[in-house]
């Protein structure tokens, strides 16, 4: 599926293989014999495979660089404070996979055993997963297309033997392409939670966040909530706060209003949030001590002043835990006449 | 099955600089659009185009979001951020019928879309064509590499935050990849709110704040890469 004709149908129409634009197209013998319009029969295993898993929760933004991996790990090390919670975490960022370094896992392989590949296990009760293991050099380029991304999410979905898990969080990259329409896809027959979506202050992230909601309400995915992250500069000698990334427009309280969706907390740009994550030489349990500290340090920084944000920064701080992540009543519209586009 | 490669549509730009990153979040169109800003003030003519397909964010930090695109014989005609036309950007934020859409597709059609970027904008005569690309090394990427390879662009500007995984708030890192990498360091840019204020509001940074702390060094990567392109 590397060339594709300009204008390509969709392998899944029903002109797939038939048009006029087919002619010469590669793939054009497989599209008329019906076979990209079949299920995929990985969407039936992978939702055996998921029978084991309790809740799946995504974590979204449109935009870089918001948080996203670090939000997955800080959500990851505090639900797997209570040794009884299993807790998984899944990065499908194939091109900039960040969570085996955000881990302190980095050089970590992957081993298979009889029942699929093992996930990488930081403590007992937290198991990773990112292709960030499968490369050979932490400097190597994965320059790969769509096609073949798919083809590494559905292994990472069906092949990986996470065993039971009370929490799934699934890491992405930003946007709102191949990488997202897999996730949702494979996972479609195993009932996904829903996704947390992650946002700075400033219009240019909310833009693309308000894609990546209605990206949600496309594919039917409900959202839990909003997180703003770098909500101000905390200075970590004068204490002082200052906004480096401005809520020109409201920031993320604004437009969850806005778009009916509940903002589950902020987040300051604070050094001790992020380099507990960098510092080398230091063991994982100080590591993961000082990740779970400098979480809670920032948490007593930030107004809370919504029931939600509260329940969420009591969650990763283990003061209470909820017994499971809340579902919201999303007033879905029907989508029918936007439905993603056959690929 | 592909058309044969236009010529005419690229053939008035006289250097093409990617701007490129494999992390996102890092300032990448922030970047574009400062240069794109700094060289025109230089006197040059300078067009903008955006291949990030999910999250179009030029058109807001030029405050020329949700004009329309007009077509002429030549294929489409970019949109014009002032008056004077000294700077084009096209963009798939002006083809969303509603700024909230989301673009959920697949490869092919995102390589297709670029290809139509490359191709069909009637650029004209521009001094430099900045292309703004979304984080990753994937499919935008090779879309534009590839459909760009024929006009020999200039080069690849790689934008970078100090850290390893992108630590805000160390120094170094940027300069230090450069040289493990035997590329020209061209530049830091710090943080700096009138910056990002500015790129909320549409303004015009270069012109407005000289005396902010990221002046300096906009200007002085601005003018490495004057030096570097004969005219």
């Amino acid at each position: 599926m590397e060339e594709v004709p300009h204008d390509c149908p969709g392998t899944g129409s029903a002109q797939a293989g038939r048009g006029a634009s087919c002619q010469g197209c590669p793939n054009q013998r497989l599209c008329a014999s019906g076979a990209g319009a079949a299920p995929d029969p990985a969407i039936e295993e992978i939702k055996e495979k998921m029978k084991s898993v309790k809740h799946k929760i995504l974590v979204l933004s449109g935009k870089g660089g918001v948080g996203k991996s670090t939000f997955s790990a800080h959500l990851a090390h505090g639900l797997a404070e209570d040794e009884n919670t299993q807790v998984a975490l899944l990065d499908i960022d194939i091109c900039g996979p960040s969570i085996p370094k955000i881990m302190g896992l980095e050089g970590e392989q992957v081993h298979q055993s009889g029942s699929g590949w093992s996930p990488v296990f930081l403590e007992d009760n937290l198991g990773v997963m990112s292709v960030g293991f499968l490369l050979s050099s932490p400097d190597d380029a994965v320059i790969w297309r769509g096609p073949k991304k798919n083809g590494m999410i559905k292994q990472f979905l069906r092949d990986v033997d996470w065993g039971e898990v009370d929490y799934l969080i699934v890491d992405t990259p930003p946007g709102t392409s191949d990488e997202h329409l897999s996730a949702v896809q494979y996972l479609a027959a195993a009932h996904i939670d829903g996704a947390v979506i992650i946002t700075t202050p400033q219009e240019v992230s909310l833009q693309d966040v308000r894609k990546e909601i209605s990206f949600c309400r496309k594919v039917k995915l409900p959202v839990l909530g909003v997180v703003e992250n770098m909500s101000s500069f905390v200075c970590p000698r004068c204490q002082k706060e200052s906004q480096i990334f401005p809520p020109t427009t409201g920031g993320a309280e604004v437009m969850c209003q806005d778009l009916q969706v509940p903002l589950l907390g902020r987040v300051p740009l604070d050094p001790r949030i992020g380099t507990p994550l960098e510092s080398s030489g230091q063991s994982r349990k100080e590591m993961r001590a000082r990740v779970l500290a400098g979480w809670r340090e920032a948490g007593q920084v930030l107004e809370t002043p919504s029931e939600e944000s509260r329940t969420f920064v009591a969650c990763v701080s283990r003061r209470e835990r909820t017994a499971s992540v809340p579902e919201t009543q999303e007033d879905v519209e029907d989508t029918s006449s936007t439905s993603v586009p056959p690929d | 099955m592909e058309a044969a490669v236009e010529p005419g549509n690229l053939a008035g730009v006289r250097h093409i600089i990617l701007v490129l990153s494999g992390k996102g979040g890092v300032g990448k169109s922030t970047i574009s659009t400062e240069l794109a800003l700094a060289l025109r003030h230089a006197g040059k003519k300078v067009g903008i185009l955006d291949v990030d397909l999910c999250g179009p964010s030029i058109p807001h930090m030029l405050k020329v979001q949700g004009q329309a695109v007009h077509q002429c014989d030549g294929g489409w005609v970019p949109v014009f951020v002032d008056q004077a036309q000294s700077i084009s950007l096209m963009s798939v934020g002006f083809l969303l019928e509603k700024p909230d859409e989301a673009v959920v597709w697949r490869g092919p059609k995102k390589n297709a879309l670029i290809k139509q970027f490359v191709s069909d904008v009637a650029w004209g005569q521009l001094d430099y064509l900045v292309v703004d690309t979304p984080p990753g090394t994937s499919d935008e990427h090779m879309a534009a590499v590839d459909a760009l390879r024929p006009y020999s662009p200039l080069g690849a500007l790689v934008v970078t935050t100090p850290q390893e995984c992108t630590n805000v708030f160390s120094r170094g890192g940027g300069e230090e990849l450069a040289r493990h990498a035997g590329v020209p360091f061209l530049g830091s840019v710090p943080l700096d709110p009138k910056l990002t204020r500015s790129l909320e509001e549409g303004r015009d940074f270069i012109q407005e704040f000289p005396s902010s702390p990221a002046f300096p060094a906009l200007s002085s990567i601005a003018e490495k890469i004057l030096n570097e392109t004969p005219i």
